[in-house]
């Protein structure tokens, strides 16, 4: 047990992979001499030397390509992308090619490969620095896709993620980065990829958080009065972890997802129509789903801090669905917007 | 087969006249799946390689079953001469399970780790990094294994080309980049896509010997290649080599090629085709008589007829293939 930020938790978690095993190779933009631009990567160059540890030209298609070549012939490779949007011009070789190479090699290859990408909205960085786009990834077989929510779970899902013979995307809320806490190190800390974590019990309502959401979440149940709640760390989101959700919500019969990217299209209408399809005629009220409206990631400080749920909002919504068994209405959906 | 893979491989490392039978089957696998398309016995699309089969088998002949080779979805022809079989081939076009990975692929997917195939790329470029990538592996564990990219000029416009090869070159990785330049990026000539007639200029940009080779000769592919590849295996870093060749056949089953200048293609199969070239040589140096030429012609047709026998009598791939390999399962230790 030791306190450390996310950054610090997912530095160790590299480092401890790297000493298991040496195949586990890292490289990324300015992850080595600098030990990446959050410091998720310090002091791995010092210990590992410039073969495995290397930075990068800014060229994601190029050294993601690479990985996904060297994962195909006996390394471990993890690739850090800075941030999430930069996958974008690098997708085909993780979505078409590592995703696909077991497949296409009938089963004779497997792709180890792990990227992980800092996400999210919170630190100002703008429309095209702060999205989630965990979107972008589920819906693709072959591909794993996990989110940490601080450092417990930074540490052991990016361990699982290496040792995984598949390639896993491990996403990482970049406004959790300086998140403390005490984190369990060593090999009983892997956290298995397709599980989640039921982080705070109670009885009325489930809450479903991912990544920065988690702690949303556990805020939002904190400040309940009147009701309680079961929150679920998804951990992963695919695949996600059926078995739990609904164990859950079959308590509880009600269930939230908080989500930090746009209603439209979001990890949370996977979980909500499952749970409402499996439960149907034993819910207390419909599926919720609290998210950010579908507008790109606005600037300016205070837009930033609406386009986020927060507790505060998380816990309003959930008072209005327990006491009237329906769906409250979006807060952009009520007449303060536009005037 | 694995094994049967492998045996072929060694024989187009060592002997020319297995070369020369090679090219042989590949043209004559080509034509023969482009009747199976028009005949209606598969469904889908295909891309052949007639016209370069020097290439083929020149680069084949240059590597080594331990090194890695990407290639593209006009990829028959590589797969062949690294030794996968007609019936590999055959089967899986036709989706049959005797098909090199189980019928699931299709003509663009291809794939025998044992003598060195990653799976065939059908996006392009896609390989080019990845190559890089194989070659890493070698770097980081120190062994002397290398790896070949072969791609198309039309992917030399790319981003993957400029990120692959830069990457190669600031890590000096033991990779070979060769690219079949056969003038035409699917149905368009490369002067309408490309402001350069040779692409090895390219390899200035990053730093890396280049070199263009008659990519109708497969002795020119294979000396180039094999010297490239003892300058990557040295630790001196990748090279790029244009293989000027030319594509007999379209982009793809549906493409005619109504596109090409009066007389272009004549032009190249009376006067450049590798084949005819390539025996022409070996019949002067007294390494081949016409009558093993006649004989190489018979077994090669009889070996495809088989092919397309045998693939015809195997099974479909099962609906349960659908679900199998998408997820690796989990390895204890790792």
């Amino acid at each position: 047990m030791a306190k450390m930020r996310m950054n610090q938790a997912i530095s160790a978690a590299l480092a401890d992979e790297m000493r298991a095993d040496p195949d586990v190779v890292m490289f990324g933009e300015d992850v080595a001499v600098a030990g990446g631009p959050f410091k998720t990567s310090d002091g791995l160059l010092a210990e590992f030397g410039p073969s495995r540890v290397r930075d990068t030209p800014i060229s994601e298609m190029g050294f993601l390509g690479a990985a996904v070549g060297a994962a195909s012939t006996g390394l471990r490779p993890v690739v850090e992308i800075m941030f999430i949007e930069f996958l974008g011009v690098a997708l085909d070789q993780l979505a078409t090619e590592a995703a696909k190479f077991h497949y296409l090699s009938g089963g004779k290859l497997t792709v180890p490969l792990t990227v992980r990408a800092s996400t999210g909205a919170g630190l100002g960085f703008g429309t095209q620095h702060s999205q989630t786009l965990e979107g972008w990834l589920i819906g693709t077989p072959g591909l794993k896709v996990a989110v940490a929510s601080g450092p417990q779970t930074g540490y052991g899902l990016l361990r699982a993620a290496i040792q995984d013979d598949n390639p896993v995307v491990v996403l990482e809320p970049r406004v959790r980065y300086s998140t403390r806490a005490e984190v369990n190190v060593g090999d009983d800390a892997v956290i298995p990829l397709g599980v989640a974590a039921r982080v705070a019990d109670g009885n009325d309502v489930t809450i479903v958080g991912l990544g920065g959401t988690v702690l949303t979440a556990l805020d939002a149940a904190g400040r309940a009065q009147g009701w309680s709640a079961d929150v679920i760390d998804l951990q992963t989101v695919y695949p996600w972890d059926r078995a739990t959700v609904l164990e859950s919500v079959q308590r509880t019969g009600r269930v939230v997802t908080v989500e930090e990217n746009p209603f439209g299209g979001g990890w949370g209408t996977d979980i909500t129509s499952v749970v409402g399809a499996e439960l149907f005629g034993r819910l207390a009220a419909p599926p919720l789903r609290i998210t950010a409206p579908d507008v790109p990631v606005p600037y300016g400080k205070h837009l930033e801090a609406r386009y986020v749920p927060d507790a505060e909002y998380v816990t309003a919504q959930i008072d209005h669905l327990v006491s009237h068994g329906e769906l409250p209405p979006h807060w952009w959906d009520d007449g303060e917007v536009g005037q | 087969m694995t094994s049967e893979a492998i045996a072929r491989r060694e024989q187009v490392r060592t002997d020319r006249v297995a070369r020369y039978e090679r090219m042989v089957e590949i043209r004559a696998l080509e034509d023969r799946v482009q009747e199976l398309f028009a005949e209606g016995l598969v469904h889908g699309t295909t891309h052949t390689a007639q016209g370069q089969e020097a290439v083929a088998v020149g680069v084949a002949a240059a590597a080594r079953a331990t090194d890695s080779v990407t290639c593209t979805y006009r990829g028959h022809g590589v797969a062949l001469a690294l030794g996968l079989t007609p019936l590999d081939v055959i089967g899986e076009i036709m989706g049959r399970t005797v098909g090199s990975i189980g019928g699931v692929g299709g003509s663009m997917h291809l794939c025998e780790p044992a003598v060195g195939l990653l799976p065939t790329f059908a996006i392009v470029g896609a390989g080019i990094p990845v190559a890089a990538g194989a070659a890493l592996t070698a770097q980081v564990r120190g062994t002397d294994t290398a790896a070949v990219a072969v791609f198309g000029d039309g992917s030399s416009n790319i981003g993957a080309f400029h990120e692959g090869l830069n990457l190669a070159a600031i890590w000096s990785l033991p990779v070979v980049f060769v690219c079949e330049n056969n003038q035409y990026g699917e149905y368009s000539r490369i002067n309408l896509t490309t402001p350069i007639t040779d692409l090895a200029d390219r390899a200035t940009s990053y730093g890396m010997p280049s070199q263009i080779v008659d990519g109708q000769d497969p002795d020119a592919v294979h000396a180039a290649t094999e010297k490239a590849l003892d300058h990557a295996r040295a630790g001196s870093g990748p090279t790029l080599l244009e293989m000027k060749t030319y594509r007999y056949a379209g982009h793809s089953r549906a493409d005619t090629a109504p596109y090409r200048p009066e007389g272009e293609f004549e032009d190249w199969y009376d006067n450049r085709d590798p084949i005819n070239g390539f025996r022409a040589r070996l019949e002067a140096e007294g390494t081949l008589t016409p009558e093993q030429v006649d004989a190489i012609g018979h077994e090669v047709a009889a070996r495809i007829e088989a092919a397309v026998t045998d693939a015809e009598a195997s099974p479909r791939a099962g609906i349960e293939t659908m679900f199998a390999n998408i997820v690796a399962p989990a390895t204890e230790g790792t």
